[in-house]
């Protein structure tokens, strides 16, 4: 019964099930082959392809916590990628390329932080500036189009092996694992916690609440700049009106399916890696499926709507157990 | 809340620790106002033609739609909610009344239909968001891929509309002399508005919108009939995003799957631009038609200018929204 009521137990079972779903069209699913030395395979696909997600939704995760929501990761990465691929294609070695790239996103992170903490600005709105401008700005450095870019290193971010694993999944996990020792290590996660759920109060105990909404913004903007360069390194090229199209919603839903509540004040990033790989099982899990391309949408919302409701205390209360009557009003 | 009433003719003093609450609910949409007309004036005073009364029509005309979605927004973000698929629904009502159309049914008939869809989905989202206690963010995001999904199932193509109710509806002008004009759909957005704006200030129902926004909690324990509120709200955002459609079609006269991408931000924005807090509680209807018309009123003053290309039309209009929420927010804030 305890396990059941764990925040983390009906995106599981809706994984499994999606993952299991897939043995319908293609028997081999769940192998896992080695070719050259590299590890292939369904699972590995989709855990590299849903590196970019699981890179904006912790940063998303991390905004959300602190009561903010950040709209413009999208923008960040398409502006991200461009600048990396074009200083590459001026001849800039790579590593310097995507330095400058997430020293951009940097300042970036700074403005929506400083919007948000030092001005007031409802997050919301604040961060629908840059989502607006961003693209423009994506497009402005790509001269409004589609940049390729040919070299080798550059694509090694996000189509290439280290250890026998895709670098972007070991990219990812590296972000993971570095943010739940920031947090969970240290008071870190606790402050942005408290912060989240009252700046006022926060402030009032001592807690520097402006200087750690900047923090995140700042983080999650950096996240999203990773992001960016992964994803198109993976196309080889900077497509400013592709690159993270629509990616906050995702992310954003990421999040919540992994238990983070938009009001803030409490966070799970477990949840959100569990999220953002269910997303791209799903994508996945159209396509092998063969669900027609534009049943995909259909299929997302209908599996977003079951998952919400399974999670709903009040649901489980009315619908599936009648006699757990006493229901307390809560609301946002 | 305590509530410091200046006698009824006196201003209120300019103290600070004395300061007259209604007035200063007010300043935020003062505030647009005054910069929606600083920037008139700037338009005016760099583009030939700009003071042509015609120019500020026109913002009317191609932003009616907008003024319904947005008016409907704007009941749902006074509750402190928020609804992610009016964009959707506007783009399924615009396909399922051009298949309809296509496929041979008076426009008698596919106008109700169509205007029941969001009505529906509006329901549906206000029930599962106050009896399942989901984010309303995360409902009507589901709803909004629901909807986008099933217009991309009806058809992924754009459906010409050749019926003669819509092409009338699309070329009928109200004209006051020369040359100056609206259309039918700025009439329909108006009286919408109008009915909004009085729904809000007047009636129960709406000071249920304002008491919910500002504490569902104690709404509920001053026995306020919060659920059928918090639902009417959403239905009612929904039934605006389907006459948002109607009036969309009118102008597009095609039925698409991917028309209105991206319009809920732009509705949003322009409630909060409008001064209307995402929080809920405070703000007017009357905001949110200065924040459709500051929307419209800078893609004017882009197209007077001419010579931005796509990407800078991008930057430009982020600029500006930047410079108007800061300005608005310097604004109220020295009221304080």
């Amino acid at each position: 019964m305890t396990l059941v009521r764990h925040r983390l137990f009906w995106p599981g079972v809706i994984l499994v099930l999606l993952l299991m779903s897939n043995l319908f069209s293609a028997a081999n699913f769940f192998s896992i082959t080695v070719h050259d030395g590299h590890l292939y395979g369904s699972i590995i696909d989709i855990l590299r392809n849903s590196a970019p997600l699981i890179l904006v939704g912790i940063g998303m995760t991390m905004v959300i916590a602190t009561g903010g929501i950040d709209l413009s990761v999208g923008s960040v990465m398409a502006i991200s990628g461009a600048l990396a691929c074009l200083l590459v294609n001026d001849g800039v070695a790579v590593l310097l390329a995507c330095a400058a790239a997430l020293g951009l996103c940097l300042v970036l992170g700074v403005w929506n932080g400083m919007l948000v903490a030092a001005l007031g600005i409802q997050p919301i709105i604040a961060t629908l500036i840059l989502m607006v401008a961003g693209r423009g700005v994506a497009q402005l450095l790509t001269d409004g189009q589609i940049l390729n870019v040919s070299s080798p290193s550059f694509k090694v971010i996000g189509a290439g092996y280290w250890l026998a694993l895709p670098v972007s999944v070991l990219i990812a996990g590296a972000v993971v694992a570095l943010a739940v020792v920031l947090t969970r290590r240290t008071a870190l996660g606790l402050l942005i916690e408290s912060v989240g759920g009252s700046p006022t109060a926060s402030r009032l105990a001592g807690i520097q609440a402006r200087r750690l909404t900047v923090m995140v913004y700042v983080f999650a903007a950096v996240c999203a700049g990773v992001a960016g360069l992964i994803y198109s390194s993976n196309v080889a090229s900077a497509d400013s009106n592709a690159a993270g199209n629509l990616i906050e919603l995702d992310a954003i839903l990421a999040t919540v399916i992994g238990g983070t509540a938009l009001t803030g004040g409490r966070f799970s990033l477990a949840g959100t890696v569990l999220g953002a790989v269910l997303i791209q099982t799903l994508n996945v899990t159209t396509v092998t499926l063969g669900v027609p391309v534009e049943t995909t949408l259909l299929f997302k919302a209908i599996v977003v709507i079951v998952l919400c409701l399974a999670q709903s205390p009040a649901f489980r209360a009315k619908v599936l157990h009648r006699r757990g009557a006493k229901r307390v009003e809560v609301t946002a | 809340m305590t509530t410091v009433t200046a006698p009824p003719g006196t201003r209120a003093p300019k103290s600070r620790n004395r300061v007259y609450r209604q007035n200063r609910r007010h300043v935020p949409v003062l505030a647009t106002l005054g910069l929606l007309i600083c920037m008139y004036v700037v338009g005016v005073a760099n583009y030939d033609g700009f003071s042509d009364v015609q120019v500020l029509l026109n913002i009317f005309v191609d932003n009616a739609f907008l003024l319904v979605v947005a008016a409907g927004m704007t009941f749902v973000i006074l509750t402190g909610g928020i609804d992610l698929s009016v964009g959707a629904v506007v783009a399924l009502t615009t396909t399922v009344a051009a298949t309809m159309l296509h496929a041979g049914w008076p426009a008698g008939v596919v106008l109700p239909a169509v205007l029941l869809i969001g009505t529906v989905l509006g329901l549906g989202m206000g029930a599962v968001i106050h009896y399942f206690e989901v984010e309303p963010f995360i409902a009507t995001l589901a709803g909004m891929f629901l909807a986008r999904g099933i217009s991309l199932l009806i058809n992924r193509n754009s459906i010409p509309i050749t019926d003669g109710f819509w092409t009338a509806m699309a070329q009928q002008r109200l004209r006051f002399g020369q040359g100056i004009f609206i259309s039918t759909s700025v009439i329909i957005a108006v009286v919408v508005v109008l009915i909004g704006a009085f729904v809000l200030a007047y009636t129960r129902f709406g000071r249920t919108v304002y008491a919910i926004g500002g504490s569902a909690d104690s709404a509920l324990l001053m026995g306020l009939p919060v659920a059928r509120t918090r639902i009417a709200v959403y239905t009612l955002s929904g039934f605006c995003s389907s006459l948002g459609g109607v009036l969309l079609s009118f102008y597009m006269l095609s039925g698409y799957s991917l028309h209105a991408q991206g319009m809920e931000l732009d509705a949003i924005a322009a409630v909060v631009i409008g001064g209307v807090l995402l929080t809920g509680g405070s703000g007017y209807l009357f905001g949110t038609v200065l924040g459709v018309l500051v929307l419209g009123l800078i893609q004017t003053i882009l197209t007077f200018q001419g010579t931005l290309s796509s990407w800078w039309t991008k930057i430009v209009i982020g600029a500006l929204l930047f410079a108007f929420i800061v300005l608005q927010r310097v604004v109220t804030r020295r009221t304080r």
